[in-house]
């Protein structure tokens, strides 16, 4: 099986090609996918030591890391705050039809606050903002380096994981706790609007019970994983821009392949955080 | 910021040195125990068909690709005990044009221009004169406000080359820089370099499939009294300032020829008369 091997920025990548006019043994199909994958995630976690590394020594892209923040959190914002009000209004929706069977439906907004700002709110922000900025981050990346823009910035003696990468991977950080919490807050006017018309509650019961049934754990469990999963959906959008292969077919897998990894990661990486979040809560926070 | 690298080469050591160079992928060997040596202020054209691994080399000669063997000195630095933070800092010293010009397609022409005396911190005043001079000196001062996709193939490279001689490097690397040009915008490209070569006196490596272009390098100078470019005479000897021209021929990973113009045309060897056709 012949690959293409690239030595850029200390990694080793390689673009698999079959050539032979023989399918290859099994085993060593196998084999091969096994060595790429663990290839991949020692080159992912090179560069994304070497861009959280970045952060705390000279010099600092402020420009760059303003001009990413701007994108990412304030060219998030209106696809966050729709999605957030819709999943807070069919939250009651749902919920609604089960609490009037018990004649609870005051209890509308404590689920719909939790179920928010615990859970739905950081992921489904995660994953709003991974298929729009991990691609965005993979496309725009993996465009420069067919086009020998990142080795005319290597040639020119700016580090381009510094220039590029670190800006982007910090300004996801700080701005998805953000966008979670305007997406919590949205999400519970939605849920009031369907509230007040369905169930006819009223709004000092609605958000009475949904801002007294927080409590401060809710709180960092649900901001605390935005900064996970800010990591996760820029690292691995920069990292599959920078190993692009194939010119611009690549560039179109790599964006393709951006989107499905940190989303998947961030739906896993979701239950290992809430685990550890519940485990804790009421010993830590 | 330092944008001199302590160089261990004295005044008439070779520039650049490749040695026994081993480069390869899963699909062969492209450089195959390459070697060759570019002297100071000279320009040294690399010939050869596509797939020969010219691009390779200008890469490895600035350091950015690693050979798997060999040894490859720049400016008296063996780039191999250099890591990628101390690579970084030495490529400041040298100028790389890129095949398609490379532009970072989000900024103007002016930034673009200025991009490496903002990383070094250059105050905004002495920025925008010596953007204006390197623009002036490719002739595309006008286009100075321009996005890059606004420019044809031409104007990038020349703006590309701009972007690579505003820090005065002693050495530059062109990567096939005619490539997919016209005649006319070929010659105003070439007579760009006679310009640097000579009124700079730069080392340089330029890699080409073109022919014509080599010689053009080899048998006209730029006289920077008279402003104009002058064809050389056979028995004109250059200037100090003017280093000499040479070829070498690329074929199965190895020099398989180097040499002055006179003796590529000279030679009855039929690789070499391919390229002359």
């Amino acid at each position: 099986m012949a690959s293409f091997v690239r030595r850029q920025h200390g990694m080793v990548t390689r673009d698999t090609k079959l050539l032979p006019t023989e399918p290859p043994a099994p085993r060593h199909a196998v084999s091969q996918a096994l060595k790429r994958l663990v290839l991949s995630v020692q080159n992912y976690s090179i560069l994304s030591g070497r861009a959280l590394a970045n952060i705390f020594t000279p010099p600092h892209y402020i420009g760059d890391l303003l001009e990413q923040m701007d994108m990412i959190g304030v060219g998030s914002l209106p696809i966050v705050l729709l999605a957030g009000f819709f999943i807070g209004a069919v939250m009651v929706l749902q919920t609604a039809s089960q609490f009037v069977r018990f004649g609870q439906t005051s209890l509308t907004g404590d689920a719909v606050s939790l179920a928010l700002v615990r859970e739905l709110g950081p992921t489904i922000t995660g994953l709003l903002v991974a298929g729009r900025n991990s691609s965005g981050m993979a496309s725009e990346l993996g465009s420069m380096l067919v086009t020998e823009q990142v080795d005319a910035m290597r040639a020119m003696g700016t580090d381009p994981i510094r220039k590029l990468v670190t800006p982007r991977v910090l300004a996801t950080i700080l701005m998805l706790p953000l966008l979670v919490a305007m997406s919590d807050f949205v999400g519970l006017i939605g849920g009031f609007v369907v509230s007040y018309f369905t169930l006819h509650l009223n709004s000092v019961e609605f958000w009475t019970r949904a801002i007294k049934a927080l409590e401060f754990s809710d709180l960092m469990q649900g901001l605390t994983k935005p900064l996970f999963f800010g990591f996760i959906l820029a690292t691995v959008g920069c990292y599959k821009g920078l190993t692009v292969t194939g010119g611009t077919q690549g560039v179109g897998r790599a964006t393709t392949q951006a989107v499905v990894i940190s989303s998947v990661t961030i739906i896993a990486m979701d239950v290992v955080l809430t685990k550890i979040m519940l485990y804790l809560a009421g010993r830590v926070f | 910021m330092n944008t001199e690298a302590p160089s261990a080469a004295a005044p008439n050591d070779p520039v650049i040195v490749f040695e026994g160079v081993h480069l390869g992928f899963d699909e062969g060997e492209v450089l195959k125990g390459f070697s060759f040596q570019v002297a100071p202020h000279e320009t040294k054209v690399l010939v050869g068909e596509s797939g020969t691994g010219k691009s390779l080399t200008m890469k490895l000669a600035a350091g950015l690709l690693r050979p798997d063997s060999g040894r490859i000195h720049l400016m008296g630095r063996d780039l191999g005990e250099m890591n990628e933070t101390e690579l970084l800092d030495f490529r400041r010293t040298i100028g790389f044009v890129f095949q398609e010009g490379a532009l970072f397609d989000s900024e103007s022409v002016s930034e673009n221009v200025a991009f490496r005396l903002r990383e070094e911190g250059e105050p905004d005043e002495e920025i925008e004169e010596r953007v204006r001079e390197s623009l002036r000196f490719v002739e595309m001062e006008d286009a100075i406000d321009k996005m890059p996709a606004d420019l044809s193939g031409g104007m990038r490279r020349r703006v590309s080359i701009a972007r690579a001689l505003v820090s005065r490097p002693k050495v530059v690397f062109y990567d096939s820089p005619t490539a997919g040009l016209d005649p006319v915008t070929s010659q105003t490209i070439i007579t760009l370099l006679l310009r640097l070569r000579d009124s700079q006196g730069v080392t340089s490596l330029l890699a080409t499939h073109r022919l014509q272009d080599a010689f053009a390098m080899a048998n006209y100078r730029f006289d920077p009294a008279g402003g104009k470019i002058e064809r050389l005479t056979k028995d004109e000897v250059a200037h100090e300032s003017v280093g000499e021209t040479t070829f070498l021929f690329l074929r199965d990973g190895r020099v398989y020829f180097e040499g002055d113009p006179q003796s590529v045309l000279d030679s009855a060897d039929p690789y070499l008369k391919k390229f002359l056709v």
